[in-house]
Order: structure tokens, then sequence, then C-alpha cells
């Protein structure tokens, strides 16, 4: 019943990557199953070094799994797939382009003509708040505007799912913050399926509807939170809730940040 | 109060208030300039045009002021009277539109070479890591001292000329474009990936691109030795062109002719490094001109 409408599953997917010394193995991820519904945005969050973007490469189908399965609609992943965006923390916009161009840039590869693709890329900046500046060349844009740019990049290829890898991280907080709304408002407007990968406990509180929380390397997902919050299109009424405090509180108790620190 | 009071508040002041009290600091201090900004683009300009006029003064006065003849230091008017006579008598304009022609072939068939060359070897690391020894041997041998052999081989034509100029440029450029397309973000070559594009699409819409500022700064250099490559060719074999002007000079003892045919030369390398320059204008134009 679940399983049919979820967009995405990993089923005891296991990565190992050979190490620098070519003799024992690093286990990236180990067994770790999950999966992403229809319209779901759900969060991974855990200590840095814990797999969070090998599971984003392995979704993307830029690199195979050792072990285990992916399914993408049902159908394993395996290569590079036009179903899937992704967006890292770098805006990865290419500098010699203008913006609507860039949102262009995800479409080059399909079969379809110029003036539908300038078409398609016009409505995402649209969509994005950006339709102001799809003449512009990115040096000419902040990195809060060019990460909406992205974002816009990302959805033209109209996805199954996007993968979002710690797209804030580095923007400053205020600015992170009306662009954590700017997403939530996109991504819950269109009924984007999201899969957001991020360090930030709050980030991952305030945007999504289910946290999984990962355990140092190798990582596995060691709990599932569903957050029972109202206003998932707007983290910034969702950040002076005070129930948003104590899923913060027990994700820090979950990651035994307390004991560390101490 | 003291001037660096007053200098002091107005910049508060101006922080604070731009509008209203700038105007109070300017009647206070009609010509006061930034304390510690860079002088304005006019007294640059001054200042270069000044230093320029005066070292050819020096240049025109100072050797027979010092009894210096000018069979060893010719002055600035004798070297105006050799032109006008090179001109006349030496068909002055055959030999720069020679050095011209075989600096600018030179200059574009080596970059193209080099560049392709380049993309090539950064296209395929197979390639690269079995030819790099030959290509860093080759990239420190003297290009210029090939000039002999190119004459003995092809003769007293354009041709050694020509091979030496494409030569020099090409490693340079071949160098800077490799070293580029080893360097190209891979999250941008994951991302293209990502979005299904085959080997090639990468290369036209990524690594090519993200070539261009090194590409256009191996042309820069190449712009500049493509005038010493066809000097030394000339110099060595030929009757032709400026580098020629400089051996038949000196065989005469003719200071005055040698001076201008440097000048000459440095002034053609001038203009292909300025034409380079405004081509890098328009192909990196979305780089800000700051950050270039």
């Amino acid at each position: 019943m679940r399983k049919t409408a979820s967009v995405l599953d990993l089923i005891a997917v296991t990565k190992r990557f050979t190490a620098p010394d070519g003799v024992s193995p690093l286990t990236a991820i180990e067994r770790v199953s999950l999966d992403v519904r229809l319209g779901e945005f759900v969060a991974v969050v855990g200590p840095s070094g814990c797999g969070k973007s090998t599971i984003l490469n392995l979704v993307a189908g830029l690199d195979r799994p050792s072990e285990g399965r992916i399914l993408l609609n049902g159908v394993p992943v395996e290569g590079p797939n036009p179903t899937v965006g992704f967006m890292l923390q770098k805006d990865l916009l290419l500098p010699w382009r203008t913006i609507v161009h860039n949102v262009e840039f995800g479409l080059e590869a399909r079969a379809i003509s110029r003036a539908e693709r300038r078409e398609r890329a016009l409505r995402e900046l649209q969509r994005c708040r950006l339709s102001d500046f799809a003449q512009s060349y990115p040096y000419q844009m902040s990195g809060g505007m060019r990460q909406r740019a992205a974002l816009a990049r990302t959805l033209a290829i109209e996805p199954a799912i996007v993968l979002l890898d710690e797209p804030f991280s580095a923007l400053d907080a205020q600015t992170k913050l009306i662009l954590q709304k700017s997403f939530a408002q996109t991504i819950a407007a269109s009924a984007i399926t999201t899969l957001l990968i991020t360090h930030d406990l709050m980030e991952a509180v305030i945007m999504s509807d289910r946290i999984l929380v990962m355990s140092e390397r190798p990582g596995r997902i060691v709990e599932e939170i569903p957050v029972d919050l109202p206003d998932r299109d707007n983290p910034m009424a969702r950040i002076s809730a005070p129930r948003a405090r104590e899923y913060v509180d027990h994700l820090l108790a979950s990651l035994h940040l307390q004991e560390k620190a101490a | 109060m003291s001037a660096s009071d007053v200098t002091t508040a107005a910049s508060r002041a101006a922080a604070l208030e731009p509008v209203t009290v700038t105007h109070q600091a300017a009647s206070e201090h009609p010509v006061a300039p930034p304390a510690t900004g860079l002088a304005s683009p006019a007294s640059i300009l001054i200042g270069s045009v000044g230093f320029g006029v005066i070292f050819l003064l020096a240049w025109q006065f100072l050797p027979p002021a010092l009894g210096v003849p000018s069979y060893i230091i010719p002055t600035v008017s004798d070297l105006a009277r050799e032109l006008g006579r090179m001109v006349q008598r030496e068909n002055l304009m055959v030999h720069v539109l020679s050095t011209v022609t075989i600096a600018t072939v030179g200059f574009v068939v080596g970059s193209l070479l080099g560049a392709a060359m380049g993309y090539v070897l950064g296209m395929s690391v197979f390639i690269e890591k079995v030819l790099s020894p030959y290509i860093l041997g080759l990239q420190i041998a003297p290009k210029v001292a090939f000039a002999p052999l190119f004459i003995m081989w092809l003769g007293y034509n354009a041709w050694p000329k020509l091979i030496v100029t494409v030569l020099v440029v090409f490693f340079p450029i071949l160098v800077n474009v490799l070293q580029s397309m080893k360097t190209v973000d891979r999250d941008l070559i994951n991302l293209a990936r990502a979005y299904s594009m085959n080997r090639l699409q990468i290369f036209w819409k990524i690594e090519v691109p993200a070539s261009m500022p090194a590409l256009m700064a191996g042309l820069r250099i190449g712009a500049t030795l493509a005038v010493i490559g066809v000097t030394v060719g000339e110099l060595v074999g030929g009757n032709t062109g400026l580098g020629y002007l400089i051996t038949f000079g000196e065989g005469q003892a003719n200071t005055a002719m040698v001076f201008n045919a440097i000048v000459l030369l440095t002034l053609i390398g001038i203009v292909l490094y300025a034409a380079v320059a405004v081509i890098e204008g328009r192909v990196l134009h979305y780089i800000p001109r700051a950050m270039r």
C-alpha cells in the first residue's frame, strides 16, 4: 500500500569505497533503507562524514551501490536519470550563460525544440520569482538569488524527485531563512517530492514532513521522526513554534551531541 | 581646530550622513583628496606621459652632452631621420609587412594547433600521461634554437620563420588549455552527467567554455612570443623582415637602423597583444572586470 505511492526506495543499500591504501574498503553507508512518497519532503540529518552525500550520488545514478537496490518509481536506477534533479551547496550555474540559458541547461540533452526549451525555462523562472533576472549573468546576482536560479534549473527538467544537498549552508543566516521560505513555497505549491540532506537540525525540522537520522560512519538510519507541525510551506512560521524546539532537542539527543560536546 | 581633526570629523560625518555633511566638508576643504586613496586616472595619465617625455628628452640631449658619439647611441632625432631614409631607400614597408604577416599567421596557426592539442590531451587522460614527459621536454627546449635547422631543411624563405613562430606560440597555449581541462569543476561535470549529457556535450557545453580564461591567458603570452619567434627566424636567415634589417644594420654599423627595427618590432608586438586583449574582453564579458 505504502509502496505503491513511493517515488524513491532504497532497499538495504550498502556502499563501500576502496580506501587510499587499496586494501581495507571504507564503508560509507551500510544497509540503508528508506522511502520517499509522492509529494513528501524528507530530510536526512547526521554527523559529517556519515555518507549523506553518498546517498545523493547513488540516487542521482552517478555512482552504483555495492549492495542493495535503489528504485525510482519502482524502476531500478542504472545510471544518470532524467527524472532526478539535484542541487548542491554550490549553485553550479555556468558563469558564461545568462540565467535563462542556465535554466535551459538541463533540457539540452533532450529532444525538444529550442523555443519550447526557452518557454519552459521562463516558466520556471517565473515560478521561482526570477523573471526579471532572466538575462542577467550569475556574477550580477546575490548568492541567494543564484541558489533560486539553480532551483529553477533543477525544476525545469520536471523531476520525479529533487535531491537537495545542503543547498543553504553557504548562505548567511538571514538569506538562508528567506531562501528556505522561498524554496518551501515553491516546492509546496507544485507538490514536488523532495529529499533534503542537511546538517542543520532546525532546517530539517522547519522544512520537512519526516526526518531520518543517520549514525556516524558507516552511515545507518538510526531513527525516523515524523514532523507533526503545520505550515510546511512556511518555515518562518514553524521556526517560532514551540514544538519545533522540542523536535530539535530530540534530534540533539538522538545524535548524542550533548555527550560529544562534554 | 587642526587639519586632522577636520578630516576625522568630516569622514565620520560623511559615513553617517553623506548628503548633508559632504557639502559642508567640501566647502571647508575645496580640493581635499582622499587621504589614502588612489590617485585619479587623469593624474596617472599625466604622470605616464610626463615620464615618457622626460625619457625621450634625456635620450635626445644626454648622450651628446656626455660626448657619446651617435654611432653608439643615436639620438631620437637621428632615429627619426634614419626612419625616413629607411622608408625611402630600404623598402621599410615591405619588411614591416612581411614581419607582421608572419607574426600574425604564425600566432593564429600556433594558437589553433596548441589549443586543439590541449583539448585532445585534456579529453584523454591516457594520451596525456603517455605524452606528458615529451611535452615537458619540448616545452623546456629553446624553440628559437631550431631556426637554423629549419633553414637548412627549407631554405631561405618564409617557411622557417613561420614554423619557428608557430612553435614558440604552440606550447604556452597547449599547456594553459590542458591545465584548465584538468581543473574543470568535477561537480559541473557531474551535473551535466546527471542531465544525461554525453562526453561530447560535456566537452562543448562545460569544458570548452570553462577553459576560455586560461586560453585567453595563453593567447596573451603567445602574442608576445610570436614577435620573438619571427624576429629570430629573420635574424638567422632570409632577406626580408625587421629581423633581417637588424642584421643588415649591424653589418653597416648603422645603430639607428637597429634601434628603429627594435622599436617597430615592439610596436607590432603591442598591436598583437592589444588585439588579443580586445578579443578577451569580448569572450570573457561574463567575468567582472575587477576579477580578470
